[in-house]
């Protein structure tokens, strides 16, 4: 993996090819005065193609959005030009905030400040429900 | 009365199989000896808070608090509530925290008894959500079901109806998936399937179940038939209401091929789906369904509030 252009930030790789940017808008790297690289399409032995993200910063990342994104993504803490901390994410079991339930009838179409929480029904489906309602929601990305 | 999160029961779920045992032997002792019973709620409160119409569980739920000796205050209807006023209900439940002891609620969204049990310091009591859950009529079926068959396993049950949008058919469900050897056989039009959660959890569980859109082939198979009504407020189209709503009369004609022993129980309110010549049938236990439900509701209580 190549970690050039980092000294001290986090490298997020095995991106599946294409869901960089969503990488990127779900974590609202937008939102950093650092330096952030999306590269994508690059040839990887594993993947065939995939995606890496960049950031020039040791910044708290939201795991839970991201291994909903992508489970497959490894994220590389690198201090130094080293990479000090790998891991490896697993499909959360708690999503708040991420996705929004869609049944109408559910109580968080009424009460706008209710946090939507969704737990994980289905690991190999990847099903999450809504804690409040039961509907169904599919990790989609 | 605020202090540590209560227990409370917002889904069948929340209940073991043991307590739900348990709570039937209390219920069917208060059946023998109600007097033993009259004061054990004695200084206690229920609130009960309605966001939508309903006679026939308030009433249940007062009437079971009144016969432990307790007291009920309540609102008359979700029109002249603070919710009314666009109170969140986190804020209702905190308010009546500091006036209840224990609160049954209704309210037309689903989850909406979640987000009371999260903020409330007193047990809340689902009075039913939406088209969601409804766990203290289940506890009412189970009673009837265990008192006129016997037993809650080996029953082959046929649930007819709007099997959709029912909250009633959705935790008894849940309920007799505990019991052994039950069979199931689901009857409704098209549009008013099983939702898929409820079709998940009968695969994962590994019972037999099957559908029909045919009342008549179910009947002589059942050792209960579960009749449900089309709920016109779960609708939002009326046309939909309007076709799907005479799709299953049960009269005595389509009961003439039933089981000597089958148990017919409906949740009431019924609007046409049994006919009334069916309430004269010793299979009719749809009326005896409300005591049961009384009884079991004043076993909750007492369960919730630490009281034996």
């Amino acid at each position: 993996m190549n970690l050039d252009g980092v000294n001290n930030g986090i490298v997020l790789d095995h991106i599946k090819a294409g869901k960089s940017m969503i990488v990127y808008d779900y974590l609202k790297l937008w939102k950093l005065d650092c330096c952030v690289a999306l590269i994508q399409n690059c040839q990887s032995r594993k993947m065939g193609q995939k995606d890496i993200v960049k950031i020039d910063e040791l910044i708290d990342l939201d795991l839970d959005v991201l291994g909903y994104i992508d489970p497959g993504i490894t994220v590389n803490y690198v201090k130094d030009g080293k990479a000090i901390e790998k891991k490896h994410l697993t499909l959360p079991e708690t999503l708040t905030n991420v996705i929004k339930c869609k049944n109408p009838r559910c109580i968080t179409s009424t009460e706008q400040e209710l946090p939507h929480i969704f737990k994980l029904a289905d690991n190999e489906k990847r099903i999450y429900r809504c804690i409040y309602c039961d509907t169904t929601s599919e990790a989609t990305y | 009365m605020q202090g540590n999160k209560a227990r409370s029961v917002v889904s069948i779920l929340d209940l073991s199989t043991d307590e739900i045992n348990n709570l039937m032997n209390v219920a069917d002792e208060i059946d023998k000896n109600p007097e033993k019973y009259q004061d054990k709620c004695k200084h206690k409160i229920l609130s009960t808070i309605f966001f939508e119409p309903s006679t026939r569980t308030r009433l249940s739920f007062e009437a079971a608090m009144l016969s432990l000796g307790g007291s009920v205050i309540s609102t008359p209807d979700s029109s002249s509530s603070s919710a009314a006023k666009g109170e969140s209900i986190s804020d209702t439940v905190q308010v009546i925290s500091n006036y209840a002891h224990i609160i049954a609620m209704r309210h037309p969204k689903e989850g909406a008894p979640v987000v009371a049990a999260m903020k409330a310091s007193v047990p809340v009591i689902n009075a039913g959500d939406g088209g969601h859950f409804h766990p203290t009529q289940t506890l009412a079926d189970l009673l009837t079901i265990r008192r006129t068959k016997g037993s809650l396993s080996g029953l082959t049950i046929g649930l007819c109806g709007d099997l959709m949008f029912g909250r009633t058919v959705h935790s008894l469900i849940e309920a007799m998936l505990r019991y052994s050897d039950n069979k199931y056989i689901f009857i409704s039009p098209n549009e008013l399937r099983l939702p898929e959660y409820m079709r998940d959890s009968l695969n994962k569980s590994g019972v037999e179940w099957e559908e029909t859109s045919s009342l008549e082939y179910a009947v002589p198979k059942l050792d209960i038939l579960y009749m449900t009504r089309v709920q016109k407020e779960r609708f939002f189209n009326e046309e939909d209401y309007v076709r799907l709503k005479d799709t299953y009369i049960l009269d005595e004609e389509k009961l003439s091929t039933a089981k000597k022993d089958l148990a017919i129980l409906h949740p009431l309110p019924r609007v046409n789906e049994i006919s009334t010549a069916v309430d004269n049938d010793p299979r009719a236990k749809y009326f005896y369904q409300t005591l049961c439900g009384k009884q079991m509701r004043m076993a909750l209580i007492m369960m919730l509030l630490g009281i034996k």
